[in-house]
């Protein structure tokens, strides 16, 4: 019973100071918190990089991914030599309306053209403008932070 | 002071125009500081922050203007006067406590004297209206919902109207502005100076009035009636729109009133030490007011506070505690009156 009561007391206590101290809300639309670095947000495309390998678009749970694109030829490095073929990206859109944030083609890809950056304000009124090409996802770059420096005695190539 | 010569039925209408407007701006006033705005920082939130532009004082109005806004949904089986009929039957009784209660030492509608018992006897009427809803509802947890409040408010009834009888026994009067008259001119062993607060006497009664109180008002954590989790909303879950306000504006209009009793009968109401006449008419009021605003904290202190009890310890609490303390309270009120 004395067990119970100062249970109860202990219960009042807490909701009590809670109620003086100030509340943990940020009133987002007046004032912003910024999210962490690493934060996912957005997925940004750095179009170099890509080769148009379709792994992340295949790897997509949401087939939210639409890779087009096309092959060209370039000519030889050697004198002599074959002409060389190279695949060029025509389109590379990302629908955030179907994707889950899940991140696995910024995982999967093997050449570093996917990378995430913590921008989150980019909602959109009609669902059809949630559709990023590779333009807008291109400008994303810009958000995303530098990668840590490597860990000391790691030896960069 | 300014003295009025209107006929009797000009102020009776005046009274009952105040009283109809009182209780939904009581409802309002509690459910905006207490529900939306104190819960919250319970909880470290802020609740509402924009409509009105102050600290979303605008909120429960706008609910209020929605509510009537929505469509009257009412079952193909339900018994269709009783169920239109049920949630006016609960405001009533709401609406028959505020008469007894006085403001001042003359703002009250009417000075009855069985006032408290007549407060305690009205307040009870909720129950009628809370079972004709769950059984008209043609629902079975509304049902359920009913039958549990109906349990639960005569269990509780007991205990409410025994705690109030050691402040009876004291003052020597049911008549609430007799009560509060005892309370301004007593002493506290022999000094007058603050008027005696029957919570200092009555402690026991004030905590069992609480109790009982919270349970009659089927608030957390005596909320088995509309427990959500387990009913939907028990009596109310057919309720839509207009009749759901009604029943909103009941719950919070009876805690106001409860607030009232326990601050009329345990902390000296309307008086001020060393007001009187006129002086307290305007003064009154806001005491009374910022009595019952604390009364009406601590309940709702408890209502954020603690989770809900099972059935059977609901009806343990009443039958095995409050209950035989209530009446060993009176049993010792009697003998020290007696006594002294």
């Amino acid at each position: 019973m004395k067990r119970e009561i100062k249970g109860m007391l202990t219960g009042l206590g807490v909701t009590f100071k809670t109620m003086t101290k100030p509340a943990v809300t940020v009133q987002y639309p007046h004032e912003r918190e910024d999210p962490p670095t690493r934060a996912r947000g957005v997925i940004a495309l750095k179009e170099e990089n890509c080769t148009v390998c379709m792994l992340c678009a295949r790897q997509c749970p949401d087939w939210c991914i639409y890779i087009e694109g096309h092959k060209e030829q370039r000519p030889p490095r050697r004198e002599g030599g074959r002409p060389r073929s190279v695949s060029v990206l025509d389109r590379f859109d990302i629908d955030y309306a179907l994707c889950m944030y899940c991140g696995i083609c910024v995982e999967v890809c093997p050449f570093d053209a996917l990378f995430w950056s913590p921008e989150f304000e980019y909602s959109e009124s009609r669902i059809a403008d949630l559709l990023h090409d590779k333009d807008k996802l291109g400008e994303w770059m810009q958000t995303v932070p530098e990668p840590e420096p490597l860990e000391q005695g790691a030896v960069s190539k | 002071m300014i003295a009025f010569d209107i006929g009797w039925g000009t102020t009776l209408a005046i009274k009952a125009i105040i009283v109809l407007a009182i209780v939904p701006l009581t409802a309002l006033i509690l459910g905006y500081v207490f529900l939306l705005k104190m819960m919250s920082h319970m909880q470290s939130r802020l609740g509402p922050m924009d409509p009105g532009g102050f600290h979303g004082w605008f909120q429960l109005i706008g609910d209020g203007v929605k509510f009537m806004q929505k469509e009257d949904i009412m079952t193909k089986e339900a018994d269709r006067r009783v169920f239109a009929l049920a949630p006016a039957v609960v405001v009533l009784s709401t609406f028959l406590v505020f008469v007894v209660i006085p403001a001042g030492p003359r703002l009250v509608v009417a000075p009855l004297d069985v006032g408290i018992f007549y407060a305690l006897a009205v307040s009870s009427l909720s129950v009628i209206g809370v079972l004709m809803a769950g059984w008209a509802s043609a629902n079975k947890f509304a049902l359920l919902g009913a039958l549990r409040a109906a349990a639960q408010l005569i269990a509780y009834e007991l205990p409410l109207v025994l705690a109030v009888v050691g402040v009876v026994i004291q003052a020597g009067t049911m008549n609430l502005q007799g009560i509060v008259g005892a309370q301004q001119n007593g002493e506290i062993f022999g000094w007058g100076g603050l008027g005696q607060p029957y919570i200092l006497t009555q402690f026991i009664g004030f905590a069992l009035f609480m109790i009982a109180a919270q349970a009659e008002l089927t608030q957390p954590p005596f909320d088995m009636p509309v427990a959500e989790s387990e009913l939907v909303a028990g009596y109310m879950v057919e309720y839509t729109g207009f009749r759901f306000l009604f029943f909103f504006i009941g719950e919070f209009g009876t805690a106001f009133a409860f607030s009232a009793l326990a601050a009329t009968m345990f902390l000296g109401g309307w008086s001020v030490p060393w007001v009187h006449g006129s002086a307290a008419d305007v003064l009154g009021p806001l005491v009374l007011f910022a009595k019952v605003m604390l009364v009406a904290f601590l309940m709702f202190w408890a209502r954020f506070t603690y989770p809900r009890l099972r059935e059977d310890q609901l009806q343990a609490l009443a039958w095995k505690w409050l209950i035989p303390i209530a009446l060993i309270n009176i049993l010792v009120t009697g003998v020290l009156k007696v006594a002294f």
